[in-house]
């Protein structure tokens, strides 16, 4: 499909690479023709529909599947009993200690749940209703056990999530730079400052968040022919490949996996999931395909989670602002299981608390824990922006204590545009950056002076609407991973990207990428490197991903990585077809290969007007007709990049909010970002990714929390209660650029999908906290709903200080009250 | 999400559907426009044997002017409430919360009379009709009666309408020439509110000669703000009597505590919502 370009060609770049290219996938995204995996149905299909459990913790005591495997046109109704070892094991690929304590992980458990939402039995039927109505007639009697609900009582053992196991505690993962010999000892700063400097001492919770993709998962399993296919929504269709493969003993060559059209995952589709390894579990047993989609109720519930830490951070600091050490201590909440890379989340933030900061002295230490809630995993940004709101709100926190601007202290403390490269006592190599630059950017688009004029108008005239100023800096590792640091961390694999360059006989080009795009662009974005390096038109490049069968290898998209490591492999595989090229351009144009050269999709002599383009060659070479001797007749060639380093984009986020000190309403005033995400591709895919970024973030600081009451059940399990926020709710953000090239990639390209979500919720926050600093408030709990706003305005009256209150926990479900007479019980609607 | 399986009747008079609701007793439940009884069923909340659509019905939409007051048909949209100029010129205060309620294609669907029959205590519909002292109209199997707004709802998503009676209208009683304002306090655009209040004043000269103030999700069923009624009468309608007038909104009620808020917030947003709410209906 060829998308029309409405954008003058004199306003944009000569090239494809930085023009506002209308994405080439959407017509088809949006209206939803298209291969969505929900929308595959197969000859002799057969649909799943699963029980699960309404406890977080209980043993199974009987299953009676008498009435469901009676009900009408069911195939078979199946539990963890009867599946036993054939239904395979869930994997945890990234163990962060050798002594890590992590329970198997059973797709369907036979004998004990321990969240509520785990599958205890599967129907399968001929149709989805009837696999729906029969799943209510299977009869589960469970035993009920006490559950593991919170996270520091957790930690201390008081409940045990698994009992088997002895403990919560998962793994303690520690870095310290007196140890790894990056900095100094931290508890030594600490000591100094105590006498004669300052330390700011906080502690944050990182509440728990359902990553909530457009697209619930399903998943598609035909068993037949000699490969057995498996459809999923999913963004990992090559780990899942390598997972099946390694845990059900089905040889991998025997596996084929294809991701069609993905909506969304935002991490949220990195697992390998019970309910796939189910669905091809009984297709194979039953012998006919099978379909399972999930309802948005039991995506919510059972997809996995994000964030969900306490933070306890302590920070040294001379009186003129230097920080001279920072220690953190972080408890995790894995939720029921060790997913896929669960544990490993909060260490990708362990490099990042000392962000675009030169801190002498570090320790981190984070403590996973089990609980009996839905497991957690990576969410946009997966531990960077635990990071990053920690360290943010934190100087925030140190300049209140100093009296001084938020922006002075980071001044003071970040490193100058001048000291790139810089190793950070982290350990890390930072390429290249510019906070001064971006920082003085951004306030003056924000006009930062004005409104903190404005401010403190509005304090000093006592008005009920009080204007806060937040801000936030941030850099990030992406482009996850050079391999040899994946290793150094006990990572169950590499991080290199594979890609290949299909040069047709008719002159129009195929790409094959390993990053499988679940919603971002990358048809759009790869087709404009791939036009530009070759100098074809964009129209004529397609660009294939998803299917193990057409891209047979690859690691998938996640960590803002597709571009930085996917899209320099396809460099690279596009130079190569050019070097094949050149010895037929020679041939052809009768010279010497070393006269030619190659610009805007035509070889040429050097020195002459002589040329031909590489569609001709491409049909030449197809023909084989006229190739020199003892060439091979192809021009296709393939590439694995494995990225030398990671790229570490950064950025200046100012947010305003007015906060109604009546209601505890927060309304968004003004926010201006200067991210440099060093060269782009395609500025309007960027914008899309910063604006969306954005609202993720602000969701997180305004409105988001997943909500469990002390049962262990999720109240917040609809739309009506998870609240997503919408453009209605929000404004238009002022998205800007400052940018310094990579140094690590060919395209100079930094990581930009996460960026937008790192930088906005601390500050947002500190926007919140600065707007109430004049009632003696100095945090609120995230989200800062009104009702958390409005208590710590008024803690004076007894309310804790920064709104924690846990109101929440009592609280009652939209639906559950629909039929039901008592509306703060939350407990299951009836009939009415 | 897939609903129960569950019989289908779509009749085409009143009397058809009534004869259906008396077969059916309390397997039978009446769908409008589905808004509120639909995620119902998909969430399996509820298994009624037999829907009965009332969509096929003539003469069940539209506002018809009856003199003193607008009679509204159950079936009328709240999309077609938001256009009517009779609603916007003798109802003004209906016009500005169906303008909050839910989106626009909610508001395609649902209807006036289902809003009411669901009784959602967190339903923007409740606490105008309240206010404006409507009477609804219920159509049984013996005949047609009359239940003014005060005995009509009775508690969380229960009404006076009876397990074989369908709402049929809702008659209005004009306030034309009243200001009026609807005050929803959300935190997101597309929720339903945590606390809303509805206010309808007649002001003469700078003086309020007559107020109506009606509560929104701040107990099982719409609520009338009598005290703050009668403080505001004869008061010029001024800041601090408004805020004097509204500090006892919240007495008498029984707020939910839920995930927006426990309901002591409640009572002190009702306080601040109804100042808002009067003082804008006042001044327009
Ligand atoms: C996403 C979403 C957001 C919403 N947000 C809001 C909001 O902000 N504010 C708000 O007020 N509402 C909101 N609603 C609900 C909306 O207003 C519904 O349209 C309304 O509550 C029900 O009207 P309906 O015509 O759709 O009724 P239905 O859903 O068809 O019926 C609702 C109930 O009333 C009964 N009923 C309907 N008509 C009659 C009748 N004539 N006689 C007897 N019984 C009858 C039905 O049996 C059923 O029990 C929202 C709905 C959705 C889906």
């Amino acid at each position: 499909m060829t998308v029309t370009e409405d954008r003058p060609a004199a306003a944009g770049p000569a090239g494809e690479i930085g023009r506002d290219r209308r994405r080439k996938e959407d017509q088809r995204l949006i209206t939803g023709r298209t291969r969505w995996t929900d929308n595959i149905t197969l000859p002799g299909m057969l649909h799943m529909a699963m029980v699960r459990s309404p406890f977080a913790h209980a043993k199974i005591v009987s299953i009676d599947k008498s009435e469901a495997e009676a009900a009408p046109n069911v195939v078979g109704v199946f539990t963890g009993a009867d599946l036993g070892e054939s239904q395979g094991v869930l994997i945890n690929a990234w163990p962060i200690t050798p002594e890590q304590v992590a329970p198997v992980h059973l797709p369907m458990p036979a004998d004990r749940v321990s969240f509520a939402g785990e599958i205890v039995a599967v129907v399968v039927a001929r149709t989805a209703a009837e696999a729906r109505d029969a799943a209510e007639l299977v009869d589960v009697d469970y035993e009920e056990l006490p559950a593991a609900l919170d996270l520091k009582e957790n930690a201390e053992d008081k409940v045990l999530a698994h009992p088997d196991l002895g403990t919560n505690k998962s793994a303690l993962w520690v870095f310290d730079s007196a140890e790894a010999g990056t900095g100094g000892d931290v508890e030594e700063a600490i000591t100094k400052a105590r006498a004669d400097g300052v330390v700011v001492e906080r502690e944050f919770r990182q509440q728990r968040l359902i990553p909530a993709f457009m697209e619930p998962r399903s998943v598609v399993v035909d068993p037949t022919g000699e490969q057995n296919t498996m459809w999923s929504a999913t963004q990992v269709p090559h780990i899942l490949r390598f997972a099946l493969a390694a845990t059900t003993g089905v040889p991998e060559s025997k596996i084929r996996v294809i991701a069609p059209d993905v909506g969304g995952g935002f991490g949220g589709k990195l697992q390998v999931t019970p309910e796939e390894w189910l669905t091809w579990c009984l297709a194979r047993r039953i012998g006919k395909p099978v379909k399972y989609t999930e309802t948005r109720s039991e995506s919510l519930m059972a997809a996995h989670h994000g964030r969900d830490q306490w933070q306890k951070l302590t920070l040294a600091a001379e009186k003129d602002g230097t920080v001279t050490g920072l220690k953190v201590e972080l408890l995790a909440d894995l939720g029921s299981h060790v997913a896929v890379v669960g544990g490993g989340v909060p260490v990708l933030g362990a490099f990042m608390f000392n962000a675009i900061y030169k801190f002498p002295a570090y320790h981190f230490a984070c403590q996973t824990v089990l609980s009996n809630k839905a497991w957690t995993d990576a969410y946009r940004g997966a531990g960077r922006p635990e990071a990053t709101f920690g360290i943010e709100r934190m100087m925030t926190e140190l300049a209140d204590v100093l009296g001084v601007d938020p922006l002075e202290v980071r001044e003071k403390n970040w490193i100058k545009h001048d000291e790139f490269p810089f190793t950070t006592v982290a350990g890390l190599e930072y390429d290249s950056g510019n906070y001064e630059a971006a920082t003085e950017k951004a306030k003056a688009s924000f006009g930062y002076d004005e409104l903190r004029a404005e401010q403190q108008r509005r304090r000093d005239a006592g008005d009920p609407v009080q204007l806060g100023i937040g801000v936030s800096t941030f850099t990030e590792m992406c482009g996850l991973a050079p391999s040899r640091v994946l290793g150094s961390l006990d990572y169950g694999a590499g991080g290199w990207e594979h890609a290949s360059v299909r040069m047709l006989a008719t002159g129009t080009v195929e790409i094959v990428t390993g990053a499988s795009a679940h919603g971002q662009g990358h048809e759009t974005a790869f087709s404009q490197i791939v036009a530009d390096r070759l100098g074809v038109p964009f129209e004529n490049v397609e660009v294939l991903h998803g299917d193990t069968q057409i891209a047979h290898k690859g690691l998938d998209t996640y960590g803002s990585r597709s571009l930085v490591v996917g899209g320099e492999a396809l460099v690279k595989a596009a130079d190569k077809v050019i070097e094949k090229a050149k010895p037929v351009a020679a041939h052809m144009l009768e010279a010497s290969v070393d006269d030619i050269e190659f610009s805007a999709g035509t070889f040429t002599v050097r020195g002459t007007d002589q040329g031909v383009g590489i569609g001709d060659i491409a049909g030449a070479v197809f023909a084989a007709h006229d190739l020199p001797d003892g060439m091979e007749p192809s021009l296709d060639s393939e590439a694995t990049y494995d990225p030398i380093n990671f790229n570490y984009p950064h950025g200046t986020h100012l947010c305003a909010v007015e906060v109604d000190t009546e209601t505890g309403q927060v309304q968004m005033r003004k926010y201006t970002c200067v991210d440099d995400i060093g060269n782009v591709i395609n500025p309007l895919i960027v914008a899309g990714q910063v604006h969306g970024g954005l609202v993720q973030g602000i969701a997180q600081a305004l409105f988001e929390e997943a909500v469990h009451d002390e049962s262990g059940t999720l109240v917040s399990a609809s739309f009506v209660d998870y609240l997503v926020p919408t453009a209605a709710d929000l404004i238009s953000f002022d998205v800007e650029h400052n940018t310094t090239p990579s140094l690590t990639n060919t395209l100079g390209t930094k990581g930009v999908g996460e960026a937008g979500t790192i930088a906005s919720t601390p500050a947002v926050v500190n926007a919140v906290v600065d707007a109430l600093r004049p009632f003696g408030v100095d945090d609120v709990v995230m989200p800062c709903t009104p009702e958390r706003v409005w208590k710590a305005v008024h803690a004076k009256d007894g309310a804790a200080a920064d709104g924690a209150d846990p109101t929440t926990g009592a609280a009652a479900a939209h639906f559950d009250t629909q039929d039901t007479a008592d509306r703060s019980a939350g407990q299951e609607g009836a009939g009415e | 999400m897939i609903p129960a399986q569950f019989d289908y009747a779509a009749p085409t008079s009143v009397e058809e559907a009534l004869a259906l609701l008396a077969e059916h007793g309390d397997e039978a439940k009446v769908i409008a426009g589905g808004q509120s009884l639909l995620p119902v069923l998909r969430m399996r909340l509820n298994a009624p044997g037999i829907v009965v659509d009332l969509g096929r019905i003539e003469g069940l939409s539209g506002v018809r002017d009856d003199g003193d007051v607008l009679t509204v048909g159950a079936m009328t949209t709240h999309a077609e409430m938001l256009g009517n100029p009779l609603v916007a010129e003798h109802a003004a205060l209906v016009t500005k919360a169906v303008h909050h309620l839910a989106d626009a294609q909610i508001r395609h669907r649902g209807t006036f009379g289902g809003a009411l029959a669901h009784a959602d205590p967190a339903g923007d519909m409740g606490a105008p009709a309240l206010a404006l002292d409507a009477e609804f109209v219920i159509a049984g199997q013996s005949g047609v009666r009359t239940v003014p707004a005060s005995d009509f709802f009775v508690d969380l998503f229960e009404t006076a309408i009876g397990e074989d009676e369908l709402l049929v209208g809702v008659r209005l009683p004009k306030h034309t020439g009243w200001g009026a304002h609807y005050e929803k306090f959300v935190r997101v655009a597309h929720q339903w509110p945590i606390v809303a209040v509805a206010a309808t004043v007649k002001a003469e000269g700078g003086t309020i000669t007559e107020a109506r103030v009606g509560l929104t999700n701040m107990g099982s069923t719409p609520l009338r703000a009598t005290a703050v009624e009668q403080a505001l009468t004869g008061q010029p309608a001024t800041e601090e009597t408004v805020r004097a007038a509204a500090a006892s909104a919240a007495d008498g009620t029984a707020p939910p505590s839920d995930l927006n808020g426990d309901s002591d917030y409640r009572r002190h947003l009702a306080t601040v919502l109804t100042r808002r709410a009067v003082l804008a209906a006042a001044g327009g």
